[in-house]
C-alpha cells in the first residue's frame, strides 16, 4: 500500500505542472493585474509606475514570468498577497481553522442525516416513507445554497434569534476559554446546517439503491438460510456493502472539506478559505488566487488518492499493488 | 393422495398439498402446484426436473426464502417433525433456519458476501443458534473447514470468499450449512456450477456428511446422473407438479411417466454412438398461461391421448411403491371420474 501510495503521489507531478500552466494562464488572462497593490498608492507619477511595472517583473515574457513564479510556488514561497500584504501562507493558515470547523461540522450532519434516511429508504422503497425522504433531497437539492442561507438568517437569527448572523466567534469572548469554544460552536452551527442539510441529496440516494441492489443478492439468502435476523442483514451484511461505492463522495468531500463552502461562508460573512477565495478574485488578489487554486487542485487530487486507498481498506477485493 | 411409508420411521419432513405463488402483475400464478411428498429421516430425496418447473421455489418455501412481497406460501402444509412450520413468523422460522434445517445454493460464487472473512460467515450460523464465545466458535469453524476437506483451514478461516475457488466456495457454504447438524440439509443444485471432478467430490462430501451425521437431504438437481449416485427416492417435477416419485433404482429401471421416460433417453450413453442426443420438443408451459385442466405435458407427449387435455391425472401408485400421474395408468384417473368425467380441478 505504501509503494502504491508513493506511486500515485509521484504520478500527481506532471497533472500538477499541467494545473499550474492553467491556473497561471488564467490568471494572467483575466482583465487588469495586482500592480497597484504592489506599489506606493499614493505615487501616481507614471514614470514610477513604469519602473515599478518593469522592476516586478509584469514586462517579462509570460514563460518567464511563471518560471518565477513557480520556482518560488515549489519551495514553499507562494507570495505575498498584495491586498492584505502579508505572506499568503499565513493568511491561508489563519482562515483553514475555521472552514475546516465548517467543514467537518457540515459533513457530519450530512452523514448522520444521509446514513439514517438512506438506510431507511433502502429497507423500504417505494414506500411513503422512501418517497417523502427523496421528495425532502430533491427539494434540499434543488434550492440554491445561497436561496436556503438567506432564508436561515432571516428566520434562525433574525425572527426565532437562535444562532448568530454572521462572524466565527464572539468578539467579546476571551479566547481560549470554554466560552470561547462555545461561542465559535454557536456560530458555526448554522452555516454547517445549511451546508449540510443541502447536501445529503446524492448520498442518501446513492446508499439507498445500493442498499435496495444489495438486498437481492445471492449472499442475503445465504445469511437468511442461517437463521440471521433481517435486521442484521440489512445493517451488517448489506450496509457493509454499500458503504464501499460511498468512498467515492468521500474523495471530492475532502477537497470540500478545506475548499470552503464559497457561497455559505460568504453569506454567512464567515472568515473562511471559501470568503479568501471569492475576495481574491474581486479585489485580483492573484497571489492568493493563484495559491488557492493551487491548493485545491492538489486536494482534489489528494482526495482521489485517499479514495483508492480506503476502497483497498473497506473492499478486501481490491488489492492496491 | 395418499403418501405411503417406506418403513415405520415417522417422516423428517411431510409437505402436503403445497401451492406456492408468485405475484405477476398484481396477480398469483402458482409455480408450486399441490406437491405433497416426505422425508425420511437419513433419506436422500432427489428432486429432478428442467429449468422452472419449479422445485427451486418449492425448497425455497420450505425454508420460507421465498423473495420478499413477490413469493407466497398459498395453501398446504409444511410439517417438520411433527410441527406444522408454514405458517411460522420470520423471527421463529429463524430458530429453524440454519439449525434444524439448513440449505446450499447453487451459486457458490454470489452465495458468500464479499467483504465478509470465511471464518466470520461460518461463525455467524454458530452463533445465531448457541451460546459460544467468539474464540469456541472459531475453532468450531476450523474443525468444520476440515471436516468438508479444506487445507489450511487456520488460514482461509481469515481469508475472504474471493480468494477461493469455486469448489473451495461450495465446501465452505457446505460447511456453513451443516454447522449446527441440522436435521434436513436442502441443496439447491449444489453442483451445477462447478466442473465435473469438482461435482464428484463435492456430492462425496455430501454423502459422507449425511451418513456421519445421520442427516437427511432433499437434492435438488436437473441432473439425473447425480440422482443416480446418491439418492434414495426420486420426485420428478413437471411445470410445478410432481409427476412421477419411486426408488432410484425403480425410476432407472422402468421409469413410468412418459416424462421421466423421454428424460432418460436425453442422457447421453458411453457406449452408444449416435449423432443426435434425443431431446423433448417444445418448452415447459409458462406460469402465466399454465393449463388449468388435463395433463401439464400434453402437448409435448408423444403418447398424449384425447383425455390428456381435458382430465386431470392424479399422482398415484400404480406399481410396487412407485407412483406416477399420467393416464396411461388406471390409477391416475380421478376416483369420482373415470374416462367419461371431464376436468377435475387440481388438488
Amino acid at each position: 500500500m505504501l509503494k502504491y501510495s508513493i506511486r500515485r503521489l509521484l504520478g500527481m507531478i506532471p497533472m500538477l505542472i499541467l494545473i499550474s500552466i492553467v491556473v497561471f494562464s488564467l490568471a494572467k488572462l483575466m482583465p487588469g493585474d495586482s500592480l497597484s497593490g504592489e506599489i506606493d498608492p499614493l505615487n501616481t507619477n507614471p514614470e514610477y509606475i513604469a519602473e515599478m511595472r518593469e522592476k516586478l517583473g509584469y514586462n517579462d515574457p509570460l514563460p518567464v514570468q511563471y518560471f518565477n513564479w513557480i520556482t518560488g510556488f515549489v519551495q514553499g514561497d507562494f507570495g505575498k498577497s498584495t491586498r492584505f500584504q502579508i505572506p499568503v501562507f499565513d493568511l491561508i493558515l489563519e482562515k483553514l481553522p475555521n472552514t475546516l470547523l465548517l467543514g467537518v461540522t457540515a459533513l457530519i450532519i450530512t452523514y448522520i442525516m444521509a446514513f439514517i434516511m438512506g438506510m431507511y429508504s433502502g429497507r423500504r422503497p417505494y414506500t411513503l416513507g422512501d418517497n417523502a425522504i427523496a421528495g425532502f433531497n430533491y427539494v434540499m437539492l434543488a434550492i440554491p445554497s445561497f436561496v436556503a442561507a438567506v432564508f436561515a438568517i432571516y428566520i434562525f437569527a433574525f425572527q426565532l434569534n437562535w444562532f448568530p448572523f454572521a462572524g466565527s466567534v464572539d468578539i467579546l469572548v476571551e479566547e481560549g476559554s470554554f466560552e470561547y469554544y462555545i461561542s465559535r460552536m454557536h456560530h458555526v452551527l448554522l452555516p454547517a446546517i445549511v451546508l449540510g442539510a443541502m447536501s445529503t441529496a446524492s448520498y442518501t440516494q446513492f446508499l439507498r439503491n445500493d442498499i435496495i441492489e444489495n438486498s437481492r443478492k445471492d449472499f442475503v439468502r445465504t445469511a437468511r438460510a442461517k437463521g440471521t435476523p433481517m435486521k442484521k442483514i440489512y445493517n451488517v451484511h448489506i450496509l457493509r456493502n454499500s458503504i464501499i461505492p460511498l468512498v467515492t463522495f468521500l474523495g471530492f468531500d475532502f477537497a470540500a472539506l478545506i475548499g470552503g463552502a464559497i457561497i455559505t461562508e460568504t453569506i454567512f460573512t464567515y472568515p473562511g478559505i471559501g470568503q479568501l477565495f471569492l475576495e481574491s478574485v474581486t479585489s485580483r488578489d492573484f497571489p492568493t488566487l493563484m495559491a488557492l487554486t493551487m491548493l485545491l487542485s492538489f486536494l482534489t487530487l489528494f482526495g482521489n488518492l485517499l479514495a483508492d486507498i480506503l476502497y483497498g481498506v473497506v473492499d478486501p477485493r481490491i488489492r492496491l499493488d | 393422495m395418499t403418501a405411503y411409508r417406506i418403513n415405520e420411521s415417522t417422516p423428517l419432513l411431510r409437505v402436503k398439498n403445497l401451492q406456492t405463488g408468485f405475484k405477476i402483475d398484481g396477480d398469483y400464478y402458482n409455480a408450486v402446484e399441490g406437491v405433497s411428498f416426505d422425508v425420511l429421516p437419513k433419506q436422500i430425496v432427489g428432486v429432478v426436473g428442467e429449468s422452472g418447473c419449479g422445485k427451486s421455489v418449492m425448497s425455497l418455501s420450505i425454508m420460507q426464502l421465498l423473495p420478499n412481497g413477490v413469493g407466497k406460501i398459498r395453501g398446504g402444509e409444511i410439517e417438520f417433525e411433527g410441527q406444522e412450520i408454514s405458517e411460522f413468523s420470520d423471527k421463529k422460522m429463524n430458530d429453524i433456519r440454519g439449525k434444524d434445517i439448513s440449505m446450499i445454493f447453487q451459486e457458490p460464487m454470489t452465495s458468500l458476501n464479499p467483504v465478509f472473512t470465511i471464518g466470520y460467515q461460518i461463525e455467524e450460523v454458530i452463533l445465531n443458534h448457541e451460546k459460544l464465545t467468539k474464540k469456541e466458535a472459531r475453532l468450531r469453524s476450523v474443525a468444520l473447514l476440515k471436516q468438508v476437506g479444506i487445507p489450511r483451514a487456520e488460514q482461509i478461516v481469515t481469508e475472504y470468499p474471493h480468494q477461493l475457488s469455486g469448489g473451495m466456495r461450495q465446501r465452505v457454504m457446505i460447511a456453513m450449512a451443516i454447522a449446527c447438524q441440522p436435521k434436513l440439509l436442502i441443496a439447491d443444485e449444489p453442483t451445477t456450477a462447478l466442473d465435473v471432478t469438482v461435482q464428484a467430490q463435492i456430492l462425496e462430501l455430501l454423502k459422507g456428511i449425511q451418513e456421519a451425521n445421520d442427516m437427511s437431504i432433499i437434492l435438488i438437481t436437473h441432473d439425473l446422473g447425480v440422482v443416480a449416485e446418491i439418492c434414495d427416492e426420486v420426485l420428478v417435477m413437471y411445470a410445478g407438479k410432481i409427476v412421477e416419485r419411486a426408488f432410484v433404482e425403480d425410476l432407472f429401471s422402468h421409469p413410468k411417466h412418459p416424462y421421466t421416460e423421454l428424460l432418460m433417453k436425453a442422457i447421453p450413453k458411453m457406449d452408444e454412438d449416435v449423432e443426435e442426443l434425443a431431446t423433448i420438443e417444445g418448452l415447459v408451459p409458462s406460469v402465466i398461461n399454465m393449463p388449468q385442466v388435463g395433463c401439464r405435458f400434453a402437448n409435448r407427449c408423444p403418447k398424449a391421448m384425447e383425455e390428456c387435455l381435458t382430465v386431470t391425472p392424479q399422482l398415484a401408485n400404480v406399481d410396487n411403491r412407485h407412483e406416477a400421474a399420467c393416464l396411461l395408468y388406471e390409477e391416475s384417473w380421478p376416483t369420482d371420474g373415470k374416462r367419461e368425467r371431464e376436468g377435475v380441478a387440481a388438488l
